[in-house]
């Protein structure tokens, strides 16, 4: 069935490994009837062909130089919706880790005394320079939840993301608990959605799609505590995703920052 | 822009489509000389090195995975096997068959990414994979039915193949079942007919003949097609340990890129899928080896565009790799191990592996537990010197042709290193200036 005027999709990546964009790749060879309810304007790891008339608008990637900002508030303009495409763009993600670190040391330190001449700044999620419509968290983004979001998107609907910590499909998946095994997990204030799938491969979940909006942390804390991990223990799992988050070190020109 | 005057080329791509990543291609020829021919990377810089540092060495697997949604298996296998190295852990043959089994996984999914979804549409005079399911549907479909089983692959063995889940210091966090292992032998042994057809298909295309001796390296050892381990060893017979990378090979940063470029003994050189072949040839699988004959592929090939071919010839490999690894698991039976833990708790430690693109290695300083130093070299970042000197070989020799050809011959030189700018920094545009 074909449609006359199919919204237009266009994707867009900055600072990141394009892994959420090859997981799309991945989702749309399972969905191909997907490819009939829209158009895809622009995918440059895909095609050569682009148009910069679009309503959707899939941004991956961390914003992590001056012209990234520039480049993100042209794409607001001309997009009616901007989804942050996974936890670089949603969170900021690894690439807020070298934020513990002056940009001048991280430089010096990968390049040596040689001018990269790229402005670098700490890495941020896209929603510290414009407004977002909304998110598909994780590191990768889970293929069939993309699905989910895209239809919700066509149908105007608001896009189906849990707002319950991954412990609920942990059990609901009748996993025993990786704590049991010795193992650390962030499951309790993680965002659902993924399926607790590292929890389910015997891996303490490293919070990659963000807290929930009701996550308790000092409970947390506690619970590492009384399962015999050291107080830097929630510190050095949460920071992996979410340093951005609670890292001193933070350019935010939107007002996205919300403090821990 | 004028064509006629062949003593001027300007060419200013911006943006390169269908490559991991952004790079720009700028070439600038006055009055017949050769100003500029630069593959400039605009990628934004990611300093991994630098994150890795001060990280617990069980997490270091997991950001390095990250540096490429594409090659996120061998960046973790290369991260494991640095960490395992520094520390002193003895994994068990279990662990290094089924490391193994993901990276042919991994590098199946690359390799059929790359040559159908990628460099394909160029010889169908098309923008993109996207119009083949009208006009061929059969050879998309076919593409789609090999990578979805690489996938299937890694998913069994590491739970995904972006980013991996299972694999940890010392092994794996849980093995894959038995029952997977069989399903997965046998839709293996099905999925032939599509890689024979994958043969046939590349048989039928007519590459741009560019020939340019250069040296090439990989890994390789006394056994088998090195893909983990080996020593480094180059075209020129000579061979090094790992630990020796840094005097092999020397990294430098040049002005219009943000990945680092690299040289040996003061050379370009080739890493990759022709590297491979033309290293370690006398070890493909004789149904591999059919394919490479059937394609016309003999070593030493120095024609670059033949990467793709060779990747092609590699897909036949390690289909063939991945059964008779699976056979070798099932005989010896699969145990429920545990992963081997670390003898000390500082060390330094070298990891390589064949990532789809090349050799990669990773080499860490660890001191009580954490990560102090970190260096990363990465497959594109050693051949952006090559491609450049390849372009500043096969400019002149093509200035005859119109502009546009040979801006697209450019872009197919190019993509058939297959770039991973994301891993090498990360981006590509041409510009003819």
């Amino acid at each position: 069935m074909r449609q006359v005027n199919k919204p237009k999709i266009a994707f867009f990546d900055f600072a990141g490994c394009e892994g959420c964009q090859l997981t799309v790749i991945d989702s749309l060879q399972r969905h191909p009837n997907l490819l009939d309810a829209v158009e895809i304007v622009q995918f440059r790891e895909a095609m050569s062909e682009k148009s910069d008339e679009y309503q959707i608008a899939f941004v991956e990637g961390s914003c992590t130089r001056t012209k990234d900002e520039l480049r993100l508030k042209s794409i607001r303009k001309k997009a009616k919706y901007v989804i942050a495409l996974g936890a670089c763009a949603h969170l900021g993600g690894v690439n807020a880790l070298r934020n513990w670190q002056s940009q001048e040391e991280v430089e010096r330190y990968v390049y040596g005394a040689v001018s990269i001449n790229h402005d670098p700044y700490p890495g941020a999620p896209i929603e510290s320079v414009i407004p977002i419509d909304g998110f598909i968290p994780g590191c990768p983004i889970d293929r069939e939840e993309f699905i989910s979001c895209v239809t919700a998107l066509l149908q105007g609907r608001r896009l189906p993301i849990p707002d319950y910590p991954v412990c609920v499909e942990c059990k609901l998946r009748e996993n025993v608990c990786v704590f049991n095994y010795g193992k650390s997990c962030l499951g309790p204030i993680t965002r659902a959605g993924c399926g607790a799938i590292c929890p389910s491969f015997g891996v303490g979940c490293d919070g990659c799609r963000g807290k929930t909006s009701s996550a308790n942390i000092e409970g947390m804390k506690i619970a590492l505590a009384e399962h015999g991990f050291d107080k830097h223990e929630y510190l050095s799992k949460i920071k992996l995703f979410q340093s951005y988050q609670i890292s001193p070190n933070k350019r935010d020109t939107y007002g996205y920052q919300k403090p821990e | 822009m004028d064509i006629r005057n062949r003593n001027n080329i300007h060419i200013d791509l911006h943006h390169l489509t269908r490559v991991e990543g952004h790079g720009n291609i700028v070439i600038n020829m006055n009055n017949g000389n050769l100003e500029k021919c630069d593959l400039e990377i605009v990628e934004a810089p990611r300093f991994f090195e630098a994150m890795l540092r001060g990280l617990e060495y069980g997490q270091a697997s997991h950001l390095a995975s990250r540096i490429c949604g594409i090659c996120a298996v061998t960046h973790a296998t290369a991260s494991l096997c640095a960490v395992e190295n520094a520390l002193g852990v003895h994994i068990s043959p279990q662990t290094k068959l089924l490391r193994l089994l993901n990276l042919y996984g991994e590098l199946l999914d690359s390799h059929i990414l790359h040559v159908y979804m990628l460099v394909a549409p160029d010889y169908y005079g098309i923008g993109s994979v996207i119009p083949l399911a009208k006009s061929a549907p059969e050879v998309l479909l076919r593409s789609l039915r090999i990578k979805s089983l690489a996938g299937e692959i890694c998913a069994v063995v590491c739970g995904r193949h972006t980013h991996p889940i299972k694999m940890v210091v010392g092994g794996f966090a849980q093995s894959p079942t038995t029952e997977q292992l069989i399903n997965l032998k046998e839709k293996l042994l099905d999925i032939r007919n599509d890689i024979d057809e994958t043969v046939e298909l590349f048989q039928s295309f007519t590459l741009p003949v560019f020939e340019r001796d250069t040296e090439y390296i990989a890994l390789r050892d006394n056994h088998s097609y090195c893909l983990i381990g080996g020593n480094i060893t180059s075209t020129d017979c000579e061979s090094w340990s790992l630990a020796k990378y840094r005097e092999i090979i020397r990294e430098f940063k040049v002005a219009h890129s943000t990945a680092k470029h690299a040289q040996y003994k003061q050379n370009p050189y080739m890493v990759g899928a022709l590297a491979r072949f033309n290293i370690n040839h006398d070890r493909l699988h004789i149904r591999a080896k059919s394919a490479a004959n059937a394609l016309g592929l003999y070593p030493k090939c120095t024609n670059p565009y033949m990467n793709t071919i060779a990747q092609v010839v590699e897909v036949v490999q390690f289909v063939e790799e991945a059964i008779l690894t699976i056979e070798h698991l099932l005989e010896k039976g699969l145990n429920p191990e545990v992963p081997a833990m670390p003898s000390r708790s500082s060390g330094e430690g070298v990891g390589a592996c064949e990532a789809p693109r090349g050799s990669l290695f990773h080499n860490y300083v660890i001191k009580n537990g954490f990560l102090t130093d970190a260096n990363c070299v990465i497959p594109t970042a050693q051949n952006l010197a090559n491609i450049e000197e390849d372009m500043r070989t096969y400019v002149p020799s093509i200035m005859d042709l119109p502009q546009a050809e040979i801006t697209h011959r450019i872009e197919m030189l190019i993509r058939a290193y297959d770039p991973c700018i994301s891993c090498a920094a990360h981006s590509m545009e041409v510009r003819f200036v």
